[in-house]
């Protein structure tokens, strides 16, 4: 952990006939091909566990252009770390999908180890007729530990609209209530997959619940958000699991 | 300098809006056992203050500046990923337009009501109504900082039959915050439409599709 916080900015650029032209690492954002998912090119994070750490401005950028199928998952959990810098770290994920494109955006989860500060920020564009399935799940503390401070907000616009837009805070840095009856209850971890398909025009996904802690949720747009909390990271990846199968398996576009 | 009186016509609850039949996610939390008492109501609503109050907050002042209210709105439905919640919203909105139009009648306030006939976002609506009153965004916003806690404050009394001076006095300990919140949602409006807050809270999504599928219920949201 002795080291000065540092600036990352790795790249993806996904074509419509499964090339790469662009996939460039930086620092600790080490991005591998791997072997392909299904109708899918597939890049995989390998080395983000020793980062962020405060201080750390770290940035995925990813532009599925028209016609392209990528899919992105990572090797292991990001935690976040206390840094030498009082500053809190920073991590940026910025995604476009041209048209016809799909992304399937499935990083393993985020733990905000106790003490550190991170802000999340990740932003996406998508053509009227793009695909996407995101997930994200925000673990508050390693087993048995309190969260350090997380501050997520996902932005997602389709056609220059916004879609969805939320901000989640937790931990001491956060303003007061998040544990509270209104936001986790107590709850250890909470997690969002978000499915973004133009078919939900037609025919929009209905609003569903998933035992007591998960609702499957039409949004405004032809979109679905599944929330759910849960006591642990195992809890909230099983609930978002049966979701994703239910709701996106991996199928031939 | 904004006429206090308007602001006490416009905050009151018993302001003909229709807010008291909504409990703002109290009841499915006093069910689930997450609201018992007075000190678990305070965090439910310091909670809900901090995120979809301050977001609400926020698109009222914007709506009080004289932002594009149809953009709002569409701001209002990204921010609101429950589709119980967006409907409860567009109602109340409905129902704050009857009764501004009758206590404000404004140009603004016909326009917005011909763009949405089945009701924009509350917040939107509350906003141009405190605009039509002469209000100012910091108002608009203390006014839904302060419904945001009042509401689930006042349906734990009927529901718990909590001490409604306990009641009061979380609301009063809650002032401070409720300031704040007021004061930073005004100032993110004061940027823009893209400035604004997105601050939400799972368990309020969840709870609000949970509720609405009671079969019965004391509130409607």
């Amino acid at each position: 952990m002795d080291r000065v916080s540092l600036r990352a900015t790795a790249r993806i650029v996904a074509d419509a006939d499964g090339g790469l032209p662009v996939l460039v690492s930086d620092g600790p954002l080490a991005l591998r091909r791997t072997r392909a998912a299904g109708p899918y090119t597939r890049v995989t994070v390998v080395g983000a566990m020793s980062a962020p750490l405060g201080g750390d401005r770290l940035a995925i950028e990813t532009e599925v252009r028209d016609g392209a199928r990528l899919l992105v998952d990572s090797a292991a959990a990001t935690l976040a770390l206390p840094g030498r810098s009082a500053e809190p770290a920073a991590y940026d994920v910025r995604i476009t999908v041209g048209a016809e494109g799909v992304l399937r955006w499935l990083p393993e989860q985020l733990v905000s180890v106790h003490g550190s500060d991170l802000r999340m920020r990740t932003v996406v564009e998508l053509a009227p007729t793009a695909r996407l399935v995101l997930r994200e799940e925000q673990i508050l503390g390693r087993h048995g530990e309190p969260p350090g401070t997380l501050i997520t907000r996902l932005t997602v616009r389709r056609a220059g609209s916004p879609l969805l837009d939320q901000e989640l805070a937790f931990g001491p840095g956060a303003p007061g209530g998040w544990d509270g009856g209104a936001v986790l209850g107590g709850h250890g971890a909470t997690g969002q997959l978000l499915l973004v398909d133009p078919e939900f025009a037609e025919k929009p996904v209905e609003a569903r619940l998933l035992g007591e802690n998960a609702a499957v949720t039409p949004l405004a747009g032809p979109a679905a958000l599944v929330t759910a909390v849960a006591p642990d990271a195992l809890a909230v990846r099983r609930l978002l699991d049966t979701a994703l199968s239910r709701l996106a398996p991996v199928r031939p576009f | 300098m904004t006429s206090r009186a308007a602001l006490l016509v416009l905050a009151d609850g018993r302001f003909p809006a229709g807010g008291h039949a909504h409990s703002g996610g109290a009841e499915a939390a006093v069910k689930a056992g997450r609201i018992t008492d007075a000190a678990s109501l305070a965090a439910f609503c310091r909670g809900r203050l901090h995120t979809t109050g301050l977001t609400s907050a926020a698109l009222a002042a914007a709506a009080a500046l004289g932002h594009d209210p149809c953009a709002l709105d569409e701001a209002a439905d990204a921010r609101t990923p429950s589709p119980a919640l967006r409907a409860a919203a567009r109602k109340l909105g409905r129902q704050m337009m009857r009764a501004a139009r009758a206590t404000w009648p404004c140009p603004e306030l016909d326009a917005l009501a011909a763009a949405f006939p089945r009701g924009a976002h509350q917040p939107v609506v509350l906003g141009v109504a405190a605009r039509a009153a002469g209000l100012g965004p910091e108002d608009a916003a203390h006014c839904v900082a302060y419904e945001t806690v009042s509401g689930p404050a006042t349906a734990t009394v009927r529901l718990l039959s909590l001490d409604p001076f306990q009641a009061t006095a979380v609301l009063a300990r809650l002032a401070p915050a409720m300031d704040l919140v007021a004061g930073e949602a005004a100032a993110a409006a004061r940027q823009g439409i893209d400035a604004l807050p997105a601050a939400s809270a799972p368990l309020l999504d969840i709870t609000a599709e949970q509720h609405a599928s009671w079969p019965v219920r004391l509130f409607a949201s």
